[in-house]
């Protein structure tokens, strides 16, 4: 399992180094969404079905707004040439990016490996929470119930956000 | 935004229904099966765009009235709140109390309050997306003029 | 290990996106590819060799069942990633009205 996730990430990683350098925007967005679909069959191969329903739906209504911003443009990404502050930040973003890997690596010593996971919350989480919240979809069982108050606020962030749309959007206020 | 041909109208005429029951069945047994609120208010909402695209942006009379788009989309967002709030006035005394009785593990009247909180969340997830998606299309109508 | 690892190098990925890139556009992709790179590694930590999805069979109760708390979170969280991309498009398409481009070095030059 370990090496067949390796290689969808593998995958991941080279859609997403293209769509940072692509020169055509539409073929980079759509290199994104190369991205989200590969995560679809990683949620299956882990075991997350839940997931990959939302996934796969979600990517593509992302991908949809995303190409309708872009085709009202010039599709063009304007290529200039890296100058020194191009070349500074670049340097900034790899350097930051070997300390950030150095500092993970050493941290992850402490995860468990891969697949023999034993999170001390799981077993309280699993057993008896059928019984418990009478769900047999344990996942809905700990949304809604365990972890209400989660699901509450993403309700109020959702709508926050809708309302951020409608207040942005608006060209013609109410006479 | 101007609609596609006539081949691509029916068969969305055909296909959405269907879509849209499917989101349907996904948040009814969101409590037995893979699916729930979240995926299924999604997939409405993927069937609700689908119907806008092939239709095109007129089909939904949005530019015709300027007053009753903006009563509309004012009505939409009050109906999220109301709909996101409304969740939360089922519990009792204490939020999220699972007061009904839970019966039989597997059955599809089962699991006290958490069909209900399945079919709110379904509701107000696909009003919200929806409602992203016709904004962008309303402002795109209207900065044409 | 190695997981692990690609995943977080995919993380590295995006966040030299959004440092380097001048482009509105490829900085909104290169965070939702960081968003995705997170969901990925919760969902990494949770998964049990040999477990099943998470849903009770009543018939037969003994199995294993992947840890279902970091699935939760995650849907959730993917939602949440959808409202806030349409309305990072949302900023970026009024500001491509506004001054006729998508370089933010540009733009910045357009204020004065």
């Amino acid at each position: 399992m370990d090496l067949t996730i390796s290689i969808i990430v593998g995958f991941m990683i080279f859609g997403a180094l293209y769509a940072i350098h692509a020169r055509d925007l539409l073929s980079s967005v759509i290199a994104c969404g190369l991205v989200g679909y590969s995560l679809v069959i990683c949620f299956l191969l882990l075991k997350a079905p839940d997931l990959a329903i939302v996934q796969i739906v979600v990517d593509t209504i992302t991908l949809i707004i995303m190409v309708a911003v872009v085709l009202d443009s010039s599709r063009e990404e304007s290529y200039l040439k890296l100058d020194t502050q191009g070349y500074i930040s670049a340097v900034t973003a790899i350097f930051l990016g070997l300390l950030l890997l150095y500092f993970y690596t050493v941290s992850i010593q402490s995860l468990d490996v891969l697949g023999k996971s034993s999170l001390r919350m799981a077993k309280h989480y699993i057993e008896g929470a059928a019984q418990k919240t009478g769900s047999a979809n344990l996942v809905t069982g700990v949304v809604f119930d365990f972890r209400g108050y989660d699901t509450m606020g993403e309700a109020v962030v959702l709508v926050t956000a809708v309302l951020g749309v409608l207040t942005i959007l608006r060209l013609r206020g109410k006479k | 935004m101007k609609g596609m041909t006539l081949i691509v109208k029916k068969t969305t005429q055909l296909i959405a229904g269907m879509i849209f029951m499917y989101g349907i069945y996904v948040i009814v047994h969101g409590h037995l099966t893979p699916g729930g609120g979240f995926a299924g208010g999604v997939v409405i909402a993927g069937s609700l765009i689908l119907i806008t695209l092939s239709n095109g942006g007129d089909f939904m009379k949005l530019i015709k009235e300027e007053s009753g788009t903006t009563i509309i989309e004012s009505l939409a967002t009050i109906l999220v709140i109301l709909v996101a709030v409304s969740g939360f006035i089922f519990g009792t005394k204490i939020f999220f109390n699972n007061f009904l009785p839970k019966g039989i593990v597997g059955h599809l009247v089962s699991a006290g309050v958490l069909p209900l909180y399945n079919i709110f969340v379904g509701t107000e997830v696909a009003a919200s997306i929806f409602i992203i998606f016709l904004s962008l299309i309303i402002f795109k109508e209207e900065s044409k003029e | 290990m190695i997981a692990y690892i690609m995943c977080f190098i995919l993380f590295l990925v995006g966040l030299y996106g959004v440092i380097t890139r001048r482009n509105l556009i490829k900085i909104a992709v290169s965070l939702s590819i960081m968003e995705i790179s997170t969901f990925l590694f919760f969902t990494l930590i949770g998964y049990i060799d040999g477990g099943v999805a998470p849903i009770v069979d009543p018939t037969d109760p003994v199995k294993v069942y992947v840890d279902p708390l970091p699935q939760a979170l995650v849907l959730t969280a993917i939602v949440i990633g959808l409202a806030t991309t349409a309305m990072l498009m949302a900023v970026i398409i009024r500001l491509y009205r506004k001054y006729g481009t998508f370089d933010i070095r540009e733009i910045k030059n357009l204020r004065g």
